[in-house]
């Protein structure tokens, strides 16, 4: 059988070109193997080779983004692997960077499966472990048998498209994945046991380590509210009678873009709400509770605001995922401000 | 207060002349039954049907689970305040039908809630398919007003299950549980060398469907108070809500609520369990200001060394969970909160609407956005009618052939967060 194709990338400090006073080095290929590219070699007992090694310097790669990236893809793309390996960058910064944005360019760009190595605590690792396999190391060198150990099976897994386990069974950083499984006791016997624990000031493992979150810092505030054009937008679930959009009770999947244009109140006959996750009989019997389409047009008449945008965005907050509430926000924020919207009321149930 | 539960051990449900238990089946006289809930003027048509573990049955939209209980000694009776007197509960005799339950279900507002299946996929997601059900499909006449209908239907579930509870007076039961409280300062001094623990019970009060009811009380007008357990357990607490099925905790899950049993079984042993501390979701701020603000200052009063909070629901109530454990870990009290998640169908996004570091110690019921396909049964009970649009469905949710690909929030009890499943989340 023949033998699976590795590229691997390492920094010039690697290569033994030299530390930080060398770190400029452009991006060059070599068809041998090279560094720590012997250990890895060696750990892969015959089923894959390193066929060309790619060395460039930390400093080129982080100054030069787009072009070190673009330059790097040629030379892998050439070799046509079927595996590439970066680094391990162990806690090298710069380094796990660069590991971290190749490694996830020559996955997402080229197809190939790729895996790195870095410290958990590597600014590489937090910053690329939920787009490529990166598997946990030491903070040094040291630590290269380890990391080769647990890198080159995870890899051919990887390679032979097999099913992956979980981070502790394959030593790889956790992606923030969240799959369910069942396990052996129910959860309040396992809440009842992490309390004790925890009084007992013995060890317990969170089954959900709090994220960081996310605060959205407010706009400044618009000078001349009487020109201003003010769009209204709401997770709020408020769609024209009949939902024809099929917006979702809960989770929703899109959003809708509804023409209020003379339009001076929604009612029961015209507007509705799709939200599933609150008592939807008052927004029912009068959706201006939920989407104020009413008092802005006051507000319009009265010259107190510029005027009412044309178009309102609306989706339901019920179960939506936080990552796709944000990819519908990114699409329609661009629309608003093409179409001169100057200031949004969002209003959520 | 003391209080001893018998349980009755139901094997199989079956329809018969008259309404009994006998070794172990429970005989329902379907006419009577339906008959005694269609006294009410709302209903205008009733059928029973039972469902059995393993039968290749679909029951859904599904309203409310119930467990049938009937109060032998002891003061009051059960469902205080709703069916029964407003007297306290929870001590002296009861008898529990184990092994069986009333489920509710019919149209209510605009998105219905809840899958229950008997067999297949679906099944090992929902504990009640491990039950004898029988189940209520009731109609409203026509023109009535969406509250109205949905007490009508409340009313319905929980008068079926006295019914049926009514054959256990005389039964002997299979089996003998006992539980029992001291009063605060005496049941500290009895293990003054345990950690004093409580446990802070969320509870649903958003609104509509999305409500409960202590001693008859909605839940929206409470303040945090203290119960005994054991006054849970002849249903001083009784459930009004059921959309995203998943995580609400239906009337079922009040009487056996599983954070009180496990604590009951460590009690004297590793803790001491001195009491239930219940607490509300209500929609605005400052309402959850006053209630986690109360819910801390009891936790401080009653001297507690450690809590669990249970939530219930999603999003809004996640911020409530966040407010009780970061004002109860200030008061230096150990927390483990109870939850589950909505991560996505993908499983990448952020599970939680609020988080804070406080919150080191959680349990998840699993993620609620994660998809399952259920395939057809040979028997819908309800209607499929509206799988397309309850909570954890989607445009085209329902083939042709009755499979429905849901997110598993449709199913109920599925994410429970009491933890009374056995279903977590790892991170991959």
């Amino acid at each position: 059988m023949a033998k699976y194709r590795v590229v691997h990338y390492i920094n010039q400090f690697f290569a033994g070109i030299g530390g930080e006073e060398k770190a400029g080095h452009r991006p060059e290929v070599r068809e041998k193997i090279v560094g720590p590219g012997l250990a890895l070699n060696a750990g892969f007992k015959g089923e894959a080779e390193i066929v060309a090694t790619v060395v460039c310097g930390d400093s080129y790669f982080n100054e030069n983004l787009e072009e070190a990236k673009k330059e790097i893809l040629g030379m892998v793309k050439k070799y046509n692997p079927d595996l590439f390996v970066a680094g391990p960058a162990f806690n090298a910064g710069r380094y796990g960077v660069a590991c971290g944005t190749i490694a996830d360019a020559v996955q997402s760009e080229l197809g190939i499966p790729s895996i790195s190595g870095m410290y958990i605590e590597n600014p590489g690792a937090d910053m690329f472990k939920s787009k490529t396999y990166i598997i946990s190391t030491r903070d040094s060198a040291a630590g290269m048998r380890d990391a080769v150990a647990k890198l080159v099976p995870l890899a051919l897994k990887l390679v032979k498209k097999e099913p992956i386990g979980s981070p502790e069974e394959e030593g790889y950083l956790e992606r923030g994945i969240r799959k369910n499984y069942f396990a052996e006791q129910r959860g309040s016997e396992r809440a009842v046991d992490m309390l004790i624990n925890k009084l007992k000031g013995e060890e317990f493992t969170t089954e959900y380590p709090m994220p960081n979150f996310d605060r959205v810092e407010p706009n400044s505030a618009i000078k001349v509210l009487n020109e201003a054009t003010i769009a209204l937008v709401t997770s709020g679930g408020i769609v024209p009678k009949g939902n024809p959009d099929h917006i979702e009770a809960s989770s929703a999947s899109k959003y809708g873009k509804y023409d209020i244009e003379g339009i001076e109140d929604l009612t029961e006959d015209t507007f509705e709400t799709a939200h599933g996750g609150y008592d939807p009989v008052y927004a029912n019997k009068d959706a201006d509770r939920v989407l104020p389409v009413d008092v802005l047009r006051d507000l319009e008449k009265e010259g107190k605001i510029g005027k009412l945008h044309r178009y309102y965005y609306a989706t339901v907050g019920n179960g939506t995922s936080v990552a796709n509430a944000k990819s519908y926000a990114a699409e329609f924020s661009k629309e608003l401000k093409q179409d001169g919207v100057d200031a949004v009321i969002l209003t959520s149930t | 207060m003391r209080l001893e539960l018998g349980y009755v051990l139901i094997n199989d449900v079956q329809f018969g002349e008259v309404t009994k238990i006998e070794k172990g089946v429970l005989f329902v006289n379907k006419s009577e039954l339906i008959n005694l809930i269609k006294e009410d003027e709302h209903l205008k048509s009733v059928d029973v049907e039972i469902a059995r573990p393993g039968e290749s049955v679909r029951i859904t939209p599904v309203k409310d689970v119930i467990e049938p209980r009937v109060k032998l000694e002891g003061e009051g009776g059960i469902f205080p305040g709703v069916l029964s007197k407003v007297q306290t509960v929870g001590s002296g005799k009861t008898n529990v039908l184990k092994g069986c339950a009333v489920v509710t279900t019919g149209k209510i507002v605009g998105f219905q809630e809840g899958i229950i299946d008997m067999t297949g996929p679906g099944a090992d997601y929902t504990p009640f398919s491990k039950l004898n059900n029988v189940v209520l499909v009731c109609e409203p006449i026509d023109g009535l007003k969406q509250h109205d209908h949905e007490r009508a239907i409340r009313f319905a579930g929980l008068k079926a299950t006295q019914y049926l509870a009514e054959a256990a007076i005389d039964i002997e039961a299979d089996t003998v549980e006992v539980y029992e409280t001291l009063p605060l300062l005496q049941g500290i001094n009895a293990y003054p060398d345990l950690p004093k623990v409580a446990y802070v019970l969320m509870l649903q009060s958003q609104g509509l469907m999305h409500d409960t009811y202590v001693y008859g009380v909605d839940a929206k007008q409470i303040v945090p108070t203290v119960l005994y357990p054991t006054e849970l357990m002849d249903g001083a607490i009784i459930s009004g809500n059921c959309v995203s099925a998943c995580d609400k905790n239906t009337t079922y899950h009040h009487l056996n609520n599983p954070v009180i049993h496990d604590l009951f079984k460590q009690h004297g042993k590793e803790i001491n369990f001195v009491g239930v501390i219940i607490t509300n979701e209500n929609v605005y701020l400052a309402d959850k200001e006053r209630s986690s603000d109360w819910a801390a200052k009891i936790a401080e009063f009653m001297g507690l060394d450690g809590v669990i909070v249970s939530q219930e629901g999603f999003g809004n109530p996640d911020t409530d969970l966040i407010m009780n454990c970061k004002k109860i870990e200030a008061k230096g009290i150990k927390t483990v909160i109870i939850t589950d998640e909505y991560a996505g169908r993908d499983g990448a996004s952020q599970s939680l609407a609020d988080a804070d570091k406080a919150a080191d110690a959680v349990v998840t019921g699993g993620n609620a956005n994660e998809v399952i396909v259920l395939p057809p049964m040979d028997k819908v009970i309800g209607t499929l009618d509206y799988s397309d649009i309850i909570a954890g469905g989607f445009d085209g949710s329902l083939s042709k052939d009755g499979t429905i690909t849901v997110e598993i929030q449709a199913i109920t009890g599925a994410t429970n967060e009491m933890g009374f499943n056995k279903m977590s989340v790892t991170g991959f």
